[in-house]
Parts: C-alpha cells; structure tokens; sequence
C-alpha cells in the first residue's frame, strides 16, 4: 500500500454511485449504507477513505486528527486538500476521541449556517441499535450506536448552526446532521 | 461518451455542488450558496435543476424530465436529450419507472416512493424578495425569522381580495424554522411537499442557490386561523381521463373559443386512459 494506490479506478463513476450512497445516508439520519469504493492505507477506514474522496478537494481545508499521519501523502495525492487545524477546518477525519472537544470547529453564521465543518468519523462499532433519533429524514425514529449522547444534543441546540457528522466504521456509513434530535434509548 | 465529463459538469464542479447538497439537507429550507457553472442552455430552462441532475445521477439511473406536468414540451425533451447523451441514463416518462425526477412548476399526481429523487427548478429562491431585495437583510431577516412582514403580505391579499390570492410558489415553514419558496409550482401541489418519502432538491441556476427537503419533512404552508389554506384547483373533473383530484390545465381547442380542463400531468392522464377511465370529451379527442 503506497499512497499512490486505493483512490477511485473511475473517479467520475464512482464519484458519481458513493455520492449517492452519502446523499441517502444524510438525507435519512441514522440509516446505516455500505459504501468502500476507496481503498486507504491503514488505520483509515475504507468507508471513511471513501467519504474523504467524494467531499475533499483543494478547496475544502481538512484537519486531520492525530493517529492519522499515515494518511497525510494519501490524502495530499488523491484529494489535494489542505491540511489545517481544527478552527479552519471544512472537513475534519479521525477517531471520535481524537476530535473532541468538538467546540474547536466552526458551527457557521446565523446567516450563512452552512459556513459550518463536517466531520467524518472513525468509530469501533456502528449498529442500529442504541440511541434514539427523530427529526427531518426520519419517519418515525431511529436507533443507532453512538459514541456519546451530550455532544450530539448540545449540537442540536445550535440549529440551524451546528456540526454535520458522517460516522463510519469500516466499510459502513451513518449520517448525523445537525438537524437530528438525540435522545438515551 | 469518454470525450465528455459524465454528466456534462466536471468532477471539481460536482463536488462542489455535492457539498452544497449534503448542506442543504441538513439544514431543510435553508437556501445554501453554490458556485453556478454555465449550462449549454439559457438560465430560463432550469440551470439550477440541471446541475442539480448532474450531481445526483448514476449510469443506472432512469431519469423523468417534466415541464408543467408535461414530459413532451421542448424544453422537457431537450433536457432528457442532454442526460442520456452526457450520462448515458435511461429515460422514461412513467412517474412510477423514474429514480430522478427533473420538474419544472409541477409535483407530480402519483404519490412518489422512498429512493426517488424529485428535482426542481427555481427562478426565484428567496421567498422575502418581493418585501426586501436586499440579500444581507433577507439573510438576517431567515437568521431571525422574522417572517411577520409575509405574513402581512398574506393578510392584505386577504383584505384586498378577501382570500389569499397567492396561487402558485405559495410560501411554506419547514420543520417549524425557515420560510421557504417552493418553487412556481400551483399551490395545489403544496401538500405533496410535505411527509414526502422522496429526497426533494431545489436548484437556482442565475440566483445560485440549493436548498432541500429530506424524506419525511414537515412542511406548511403559511396561513391565517380565520383563513385556512386551500389546495385549490379548476372545479372540474379531467375532460380526457375523468380524474376529479388531479390539477388540470384549461386549454382552448378551437378559434370558437370551446374549451376543455385536462390534467397537466400528461404521465397521469395517459394513465388513466390506458386504464380504461375516460372523461366528457374524451371521444372527442381520441
Ligand atoms: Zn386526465
């Protein structure tokens, strides 16, 4: 594995069917998708690898968590984003605990909420089976694994402000924007 | 199809375009800003929904092109064309048979499903532009929701007419925070807006604006206590296919002036016809 290998072998293609998959996920929180069209070198996640290709480019900042250094000339070949800290950051990538405290990252304006970052996050376990989310997207509710339940439900305080997040684990994604409510199962 | 991008825009553009989506949808009803490319097509026919489509589609995608309700108008065909030319999709004109959905001021009568996407086209996103053109101030007035000057706007149509004269892009809340425009469709449709099980995108190419609505997004139209709001249409029944639920256009058949209401969705029409319902003229016609 080098960090000239395991990016899209079709980019416009796969592009074009992993951006769907991600469009699904966000618009339906909490819904668990396969989606492993890139192939990073380890520690990342192959679906956490794919979300950084589909969203990244020079002109997205990216901060990069610690533990993820072997990822730096991967991402610098295959996205070309810069690398910046967490303040800067239109997109963050890492392990939950190495991304907190979330409140270093910018949750946008109260005219411009979009000016806010979207984090992608590597987790140990992703299951439908945990906290308890409703909101836009959701018929009724839904149950997914989570990290933690406060940080999630201090970002839904921030709405419309607040932080989009992408929660990965191996080669599975679930959205949880900023519009979704959280609650202890 | 290798000399051209897939789907015409290239792959920067999408992405730009595909982060402004996700935004949007995670935010429903905020108008999120995006950087609009030249289409090979004037601004009036729907730049917005087109780079919208662009963004979304996949080579197995089955993409249906309204206009009005109509999938055989120039303006339909030509968008159609460019799809299965620059992204090789298949086309249908079946509401039922189609994964994306390009519609130009109409939802369609067929309830949609959980995966469809229905893509609009919008001239005009910013449902305060008429009370203030100013874009800094609409933006504060969103932050704020200070929306009391719409619905002013609203009650002196009432005093003025004595109903709600608004009959197409008819303003609504979403989730209870932002107003939003939902584009010149009649307000007729505005009730299909809500509860949707499809993902609803809202593009405008010259005024460079995305906005969403997730599946299963609470949308109301904005009205008065004393004034409920009425999902009106023509009191007539289809003269072709007989529907009396289906919005209908009003068509002028000969220099006499003899007139006929037939449904403006020509997909639900045929249809129903096929099926074997027939309306007053539909010998006539046939
Ligand atoms: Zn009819």
């Amino acid at each position: 594995m080098t960090a000239l290998t395991g990016g899209f072998a079709d980019p416009a293609i796969q592009s074009a069917q992993g951006f769907r998959v991600l469009m699904q996920a966000m618009a339906r929180p909490g819904t668990i998708h396969d989606l492993a069209l890139a192939v990073p070198p380890a520690p990342l996640g192959r679906a956490a690898g794919t979300v950084a290709l589909l969203l990244a480019d020079p002109t997205t900042p990216l901060h990069l968590a610690q533990g993820h250094d072997a990822i730096r000339d991967w991402l610098a070949f295959h996205a070309g984003c810069p690398l910046v800290g967490p303040d800067r950051a239109a997109l963050a990538l890492g392990r939950w605990d190495d991304l907190l405290p979330l409140d270093r990252f910018a949750i946008g304006l109260p005219d411009y909420p979009d000016r806010s970052a979207t984090l992608i996050v590597a987790l140990d376990r992703l299951e439908a089976q945990g906290a308890r989310l409703t909101g836009p997207g959701i018929r009724d509710q839904v149950s997914l694994s989570l990290p933690d339940i406060a940080p999630f439900r201090a970002n839904r305080a921030l709405f419309p402000m607040g932080l989009d997040f992408i929660l990965t684990c191996g080669d599975r994604i679930a959205c949880l924007p900023r519009s979704t409510v959280v609650e202890d199962a | 199809m290798s000399d051209y991008n897939f789907a015409y825009l290239d792959e920067q553009t999408k992405r730009m375009i595909r982060r402004a989506i996700l935004k949007a949808l995670a935010i429903p009803g905020y108008q999120v800003p995006f950087a609009s490319r030249e289409m090979p097509m004037p601004y009036g026919w729907g730049t917005g929904g087109v780079q919208l489509t662009a963004a979304c589609l996949v080579p197995d995608d089955r993409l249906k092109v309204i206009d009005q309700g109509a999938d055989d108008t120039t303006n339909a065909v030509s968008i159609r064309a460019f799809f299965q030319r620059t992204a090789g999709v298949a086309v249908t004109t079946a509401t039922t048979q189609a994964t994306v959905i390009q519609t130009r001021h109409r939802i369609p009568e067929t309830p949609l499903t959980d995966g469809q996407i229905l893509i609009y086209q919008v001239p005009i996103p910013e449902p305060l532009r008429f009370l203030e053109p100013r874009e800094t101030e609409t933006r504060r007035m969103h932050a704020l929701e200070e929306y009391g000057l719409m619905h002013v706007k609203l009650y002196e149509d009432i005093a003025r007419h004595g109903q709600i004269a608004t009959s197409y892009a008819y303003p609504v809340k979403v989730e209870g925070r932002y107003v939003m425009d939902p584009s010149p469709i009649p307000k007729f449709d505005n009730p299909k807006l809500s509860d949707n099980p499809a993902i609803q995108l809202f593009g405008a190419g010259r005024e460079q604006r995305i906005y969403a609505l997730p599946p299963w997004t609470q949308v109301v139209s904005l009205d008065f206590d004393d004034h409920p709001f009425v999902a009106s249409k023509a009191d007539h029944a289809c003269d072709l296919c007989g529907a009396r639920d289906s919005y209908l256009d009003e068509v002028v058949t000969d220099d006499v002036g003899s007139r006929m209401f037939v449904c403006s969705d020509t997909d639900h029409c045929t249809t129903r016809r096929d099926a074997g319902h027939t309306g007053r003229l539909a010998e006539v016609a046939a």
